[in-house]
């Protein structure tokens, strides 16, 4: 359907549009057209992806004298994959209805181990031995060996694509990943390095946060997005994390022992080349005398991770004078390897602020700020100099020189931790040194000044006037919708009681009750045997699931269990819990049915959705809370509460139920589907609590469902199901409730032409 | 048989062989035998049916072993040790005799082989349907039909009773294999475990290691028994989340090392089925673009994330692992034709069902992405070849389910195309009329029958009806049967019955192959004449203004028993006439 609005012609590629799909594109059209951010919360299940899309492409299409190139920041590959798809959809239908002019170029940016096509380099299982497998084969070094010595191997496809050279673009289109490497195969070129040539041409770049977010690797992709751009993080009810996490580093005994080993090697690089080549260290130390850290402009397959500080903290000086030798550097780090080690072997948990610990390594070590500071960059360049291409053996001393970078550069939002053990496993001596970052505001702040508009939006961001803080930014709008529903199709509950009548939660006192882990269990039981298809559980945690499924099964609950359904689980190792997924969707494809039991703040809580019969109820045993011991959870949240005056416990409800709200809120995400959600802890039905669910879940939470017990649970369960099963007008039209949840082209030509009137009175 | 009604003997009654026996009398019937100890208060007091005994064995004279006779039942049995071995011969053989006679009334009974199930389904048939008993008491009753004959040509009204049992095949059983708990007797310090070859076939598909480990150890390396041994004592380590105990054993023991270690054959699996695995799910992906965890990067205490003791993991195995193996197993599915003795390791299945082209998958993952994108209920309603299932208008419901049936006799691609199946009047019209021209002047396909046949038989019955409906008049609901006295319409009714199935056993008894068959044609031949006989004689006592009536029923019955009873004299005279019998024939 095409509408207009206030001028934009806005091409959607349904038939149909929610109501709320349409003032959510009016806001961001405004937000555009103040050339500021926004914040917009919508409710799961109503489309905010191909909302987003439409409009910002349409907008586009519709001001041709200023293109605004979108980029689209998602938390994980395959929303990528799912957010190109629907572009995909959108590019069709425009390009169907308006013509070629419609065409855009649009394609997702990963990895080289999801876009690599070279199958000696795929054959590496880890990240980082595939980028440094690459590298072997396309460091400049190497290609020029190869060109002379044809023995030592190149990859092909790397070289045809230089080859090829400007000739090697991308026709307009929606490149998936998958598209990528399928073009990439045809063409014989690399499609890593064509996706990253291509990203600077195209209309839409598909992406992952970190690619914005995190320095390290922003500096390498995004260094040359224009600033007519929109930046759109999608799924953001958790982009602070993201931030702090970006800046953050840790060291431990494995650390420390790695990186002497690649200080050694460097060491031994260092003579060789004093043996058979001084003229190239010298050329080095000439380089870095005039001032520059790296050989101007690096062939892109030289690229390594850039500086982990952000682009603005970097001082655009020479290195100073005693590490521009590189045996003085390497010095230089050994003696701050020493320190650190020393630092880990402590007793106590020990907590420091960046300036404090700047100065005692200079009385210690001997080592300044300066010098610090300097650190990464002079080891990247060392690095280039010595040619060294199994980058993936230097993590280690790359931990080390970013930390040093980090906390040479910054002097508050930071602390140093050292704690000797985790607090959890007290027996077991595990010394870890963290630089924690605690202030969001600065990984993202470059992101609010460069780019023209910065777009936040999830399903929960409650409340919603808590992001500008944490965020530190103004945003020109800032709303969140309401979910207009055709029928009650979301039956959130709370359940406070087991079958036996005794409360339930995951309270620390309360949790290895054999009471509540058994009433926990029969709820599951029940329900099982009520509900078709798919059940998703979430936990608070890890230990938490483990512990509770190992005690179900010795109670031989999880055996009845069963007997209903296929038990398939959420593990650390992300491979098998991919399979453990693809297998869960099987059993509900082909009826068998099955439970997911997983983690809240895991991985699956983030990014998977169970909609349709994937999941028709979803249980959150308990409020997962973070783990209030931890040190650096209480190092921010006084921060937060010295420099945003945020009340350590209001954070902490925040952050428990933006998750919890997260984890149900997977369910969902059409208005034909349908899903229950289960609250099981006591907790929830408290005020305090409660409130700080988003308002979609709020509105649908009646009285008589606050506090219930597992046989009333099944009851409600029972007739929701069998309410739902009936046949109901998609339009809302006869519900008689008088407003319509499904919007034709004429409804929205009646709106507009309504507005208008009013205007004009 | 000579032997007596009744032996009375002394003897001892041994409970085994070691027994000394208790001395006392043993009173032999056909019925049964009673044993009387000597001394009353003994407890070894015996009385048993003949019934129960399943056979008997007793020592030979001349041999060293005193005369014992062995009278061997379900649990056990009874050791009578006689005085002299004439007394023995005399108790043998009553025995014999009555043994014998118990086991011949099972033996006529075993002639058929039903099952007690299949028994009442008759019964019950029988009882439901009273004119199925009618005929079954016509038939089988008088002997023209036997038990089994009847039944043979009602497989059909069996099988539908059967099929409402669950004729499913059986899956793969969702229960955990670590359910075989073991059994202590609590004394000593050992366990025991209860293995079914189930269990063993679930154990060695859900862990094709130790499938692998089992087919190459035994019976070469070691025995059966040793190697479940070692299995369990690998699952008990586990069972104690002591990885660093069970690294320990693993060192020393390298068998058990194969048991304690991760399943190679299922990583590999594993790392092939990534690959397969819808892109929207592939969390493995995620991971090349997370360049905040590079080791030591990101937060890595904050109680978020829990950390596992990195050391001995590969000795660590999880319920949740096993649970998760399960499920995928169990939706794998189960062959059940998968012989025990030649099992094809799981890995070489999966292997087989994976060997499609790469192409193939990237194709398939790109179609169902591109399905779940769209957001159903936005897209345009009412797009579907499907009439919604509330019919509000029952005529609009009617045309639309004619068109519907109307497609698949249209095979021409461009009728596929029209998929929207609104036909209008003068369509349908058109089509109807196309296709009776079709018909007209191409004919129908394979005619059942030759035109020339169904010409006479069509001009036969017009001419009857014609005529009867002279005789009726006006009133076409009746039919002629309504006009004949009761009497007559019941009796004309069971002959018509009757005579149909004896023509069914009769023709599937051609061609006569055996001597049983052979001899049940010839039987139905008997029966089909006197039948052919009642039929002649109704048509005399009808009264004589209905007998053309009746004439008219009975002559279409007749002529197909008359075609019977010629089939049969034909095919008996060719085949007493040949000398030298075509294959097979009788």
């Amino acid at each position: 359907m095409k509408f207009t609005i206030e001028e934009v012609t806005v091409y959607f590629p349904y038939d149909n549009i929610y109501p709320e799909q349409y003032s959510y594109m009016v806001e961001l059209k405004r937000t555009l057209d103040a050339k500021g951010h926004c914040l917009l919360e919508m409710p799961t299940g109503t489309g905010k992806t191909i909302a987003l899309l439409s409009l910002i492409t349409s907008y586009t299409l519709s001001k041709p004298q200023s293109p605004l190139k979108l980029i689209y920041c998602t938390r994980t590959v395959h929303e990528m994959e799912k957010t190109l798809a629907e572009l995909r959809l959108l590019h069709d239908y425009m390009v169907k209805s308006i013509g070629p002019a419609a065409k855009m170029l649009a394609l997702g940016l990963s990895s080289r181990k999801n876009l690599c096509v070279n199958s000696r380099v795929l054959a590496a299982e880890s990240r980082d031995s595939v980028d440094a497998g690459c590298r072997k084969l396309t460091a400049s070094w190497v290609r020029a060996v190869a060109a002379e010595n044809p023995d030592v191997p190149s990859c092909e496809f790397f070289e045809q694509y230089e080859r090829a050279g400007d000739a090697a673009v991308l026709p307009p289109g929606v490149y998936t990943l998958q598209d990528l490497r399928v073009f990439g195969k045809q063409k014989g070129w690399c499609p890593y390095f064509l996706a990253r040539h291509m990203v600077q041409f195209a209309n839409v770049v598909v992406y992952s946060y970190q690619y914005l977010l995190d320095p390290k690797v922003a500096a390498i992709i995004s260094k040359e997005m224009q600033k007519e751009s929109v930046v759109v993080f999608d799924e953001a009810h958790n982009i602070d994390n993201v931030c702090i996490e970006a800046l953050s580093v840790s060291v431990r005994k494995q650390t420390i022992d790695g990186a002497r080993r690649n200080i050694n090697r460097m060491r031994q690089e260092i003579d060789k080349f004093k043996a058979t080549d001084a003229g190239r260290l010298r050329a080095e130390y000439n380089r870095l005398v005039e001032g520059l850290a790296l050989r101007g402009d690096l062939p892109a397959a030289d690229g390594w991770l850039a500086n982990p500080a952000l682009p603005d903290d970097i001082l655009k000086e020479a290195v100073p004078g005693n590490i521009r030798k590189a045996e003085h550097f390497v010095q230089v780090l050994r003696r701050l390897v020493q320190y650190l080690e020393g630092r880990l072997e402590t007793e106590n948990v020990e907590k420091d602020n960046p300036v404090s610990f700047v100065s005692a390594i200079l009385n210690q070590a001997g080592i300044d700020q300066k010098t610090l500071k300097f650190c990464y960059d002079r080891l990247h360049s060392l690095m280039m100099t010595l040619e060294i291409t199994d980058t993936d053996e230097f993590l280690h001393v790359q931990t080390i020189c970013d930390f040093a970078t980090l906390v040479g550069t910054y002097a508050r939002g930071f602390s140093i931790i050292i704690e000797p053990f985790d607090e959890r496993m007290p027996h077991i001596p595990d010394p870890v040194l963290q630089l924690c970052c605690h202030d969001a505001s600065l990984a993202i702040r470059p992101v609010f000044e460069r780019f023209q508009s910065v777009v936040i939006t999830s399903g929960t961001l409650s409340p919603i006037d808590l992001y500008p803080r944490l965020l530190n930014f103004h945003p020109v709008v800032s709303r969140s919708f309401t979910m207009s529903l055709t029928r009650d199709c979301i039956c959130p509950m709370v359940l406070t009681r087991g079958s036996d009548q005794l409360p339930v939660s995951t309270k620390f006192d309360m949790r290895s009750d054999p009471g509540v882990v058994r009433n926990y269990g029969r709820l599951l039981l029940e329900m099982a045997s009520v509900v078709p298809d798919g059940i998703v559980c979430f936990f608070v945690s890890y230990s938490y699931m483990d512990g509770i499924v190992n005690s179900w099964n010795e109670s031989g609950i999880l055996r009845d269990i069963m007997q209903y359904k296929l038990v398939l689980i959420e593990t650390q190792d992300v491979v098998e819990t991919t399979l453990a997924l693809d297998n869960y969707r099987r059993a509900c494809d082909c009826g068998r049915g099955a439970i997911f039991f997983s983690v809240a703040r895991g991985k699956v809580a983030e990014g998977i959705d169970f909609d349709r019969h994937y999941g028709r109820l979803v249980i959150m045993y308990g409020v997962p809370f973070q783990y209030t011991l931890s040190k650096i959870l209480l190092a921010r949240l006084e921060y937060l509460r010295e420099t945003f005056q945020i009340k350590e416990g209001d954070f902490l409800t925040f952050d428990a139920l933006r998750q919890a709200a997260q984890c149900v809120g997977r369910v969902i995400r059409s208005k034909a589907d349908y899903g229950m959600m289960i609250f099981a802890d006591k907790r929830y039905s408290r005020h305090d609590k409660r409130s700080k669910l988003p308002g979609w879940i709020l509105s649908h939470l009646r009285d008589a469902n606050l506090n219930l017990s597992t046989d009333m649970a099944v009851h409600i369960a029972r007739e929701f199901l069998r309410k739902m099963a009936q046949p109901y007008d998609k339009t809302g039209g006869g519900g008689g409730s008088g407003r319509k949840t499904l919007l034709s082209q004429e409804d929205l030509e009646k709106i507009v032409f309504e507005g208008s009137m009013n205007d004009m009175f | 048989m000579s032997s007596a009604q009744q032996v009375v003997k002394r003897a001892k009654y041994k409970t085994t062989v070691k027994d000394p026996g208790t001395p006392g009398v043993l009173k032999l019937t056909r019925e049964k035998f009673v044993f009387k100890p000597n001394d009353p208060t003994s407890k070894n007091k015996l009385e048993a049916d003949f019934r129960l005994i399943k056979n008997h064995k007793h020592t030979k004279e001349g041999s060293n072993k005193p005369p014992w006779l062995n009278l061997a039942h379900s649990q056990g049995s009874y050791i009578f040790e006689f005085e002299s071995f004439s007394d023995l011969h005399i108790s043998r053989e009553l025995v014999g005799s009555a043994l014998s006679k118990h086991v011949e009334p099972s033996k006529v009974v075993s002639d058929e082989q039903l099952s007690a199930s299949e028994m009442t389904l008759r019964i019950k048939l029988l009882q439901e349907d009273s004119k199925l008993q009618k005929l079954h008491k016509e038939l089988v009753a008088s002997g023209k039909l036997t038990e089994s004959e009847f039944w043979a040509t009602k497989k059909k009204l069996l099988d539908q009773d059967e099929s409402r049992k669950l004729k499913q095949r059986i899956g793969f059983k969702n229960s955990l294999i670590f359910d075989t708990k073991p059994t202590s007797d609590g004394r000593i310090n050992q366990v025991k475990f209860q293995l079914t070859p189930e269990i063993k076939y679930q154990i060695f598909t859900l862990k094709p290691a130790v499938h692998q480990a089992f087919r190459s150890f035994v019976p070469s390396k070691m025995s059966e028994v040793d190697f479940w041994n070692k299995y369990f004592r690998a699952e008990y380590l586990h069972s104690t989340k002591n990885a660093i105990a069970a690294a320990a054993e693993a060192a020393e023991d390298e068998d058990l090392a194969v048991f304690l270690k991760d399943d190679e054959i299922l990583e590999n699996e594993a790392r092939k089925k990534i690959r397969l695995v819808d892109p929207t799910l592939d969390m493995e992906a995620d991971q090349g673009d997370d360049y905040t965890h590079l080791p030591d990067h990101g937060i890595f205490r904050d109680g978020s994330k829990e950390t596992s003791e990195a050391q001995n993991t590969l000795y660590r195995r999880t319920l949740l692992q096993d649970l998760n193996r399960q499920s995928e197993v169990v939706l794998e599915g189960k062959t059940l034709d998968t012989d025990m003795e030649h099992p094809k390791t799981v890995a070489e299945v999966l292997a087989r069902r994976n060997q499609r082209f790469d192409g193939v998958i990237e194709e398939e993952r790109r179609i169902r992405i591109s399905k779940m994108t769209p957001i159903d209920d936005l897209q345009a309603q009412d797009d579907h070849a499907f009439a919604p299932l509330c019919i509000k208008d029952p005529r609009d419901y009617f045309d639309f389910q004619q068109a519907n049936a109307v497609k698949p006799l249209d095979n021409s691609p461009a009728a596929k195309l029209k998929t929207r199946s609104n036909l209008g009047y003068e369509e349908a019209y058109g089509s109807l009329r196309e296709s009776i021209s079709n018909i007209k002047t191409m004919g129908l396909r394979d005619p059942l029958l030759s035109p020339d046949v169904a010409f006479k038989v069509l001009t036969g019955l017009t001419k009857n009806i014609s005529s009867t409906k002279s005789n009726l008049g006006k009133s076409s609901q009746e039919s002629v049967l309504d006009i004949l006295p009761s009497a007559t319409k019941e009796k004309l009714l069971d002959n018509w019955v009757c005579s149909q199935e004896l023509l069914k056993h009769f023709w599937s008894s051609y061609p006569v192959t055996t001597q049983s068959l052979a001899n049940k044609a010839r039987r139905l031949k008997d029966a089909i004449s006197q039948i052919y006989a009642k039929l002649e004689e109704i048509k005399v006592s009808s009264q004589s203004d209905l007998r053309h009536q009746v004439s008219l029923v009975v002559h279409p019955m007749q002529q197909a028993l008359d075609a019977a009873l010629l089939h049969y004299e034909a095919d008996l005279g060719k085949r007493n006439a040949k000398g030298s019998k075509p294959n097979g024939y009788v």
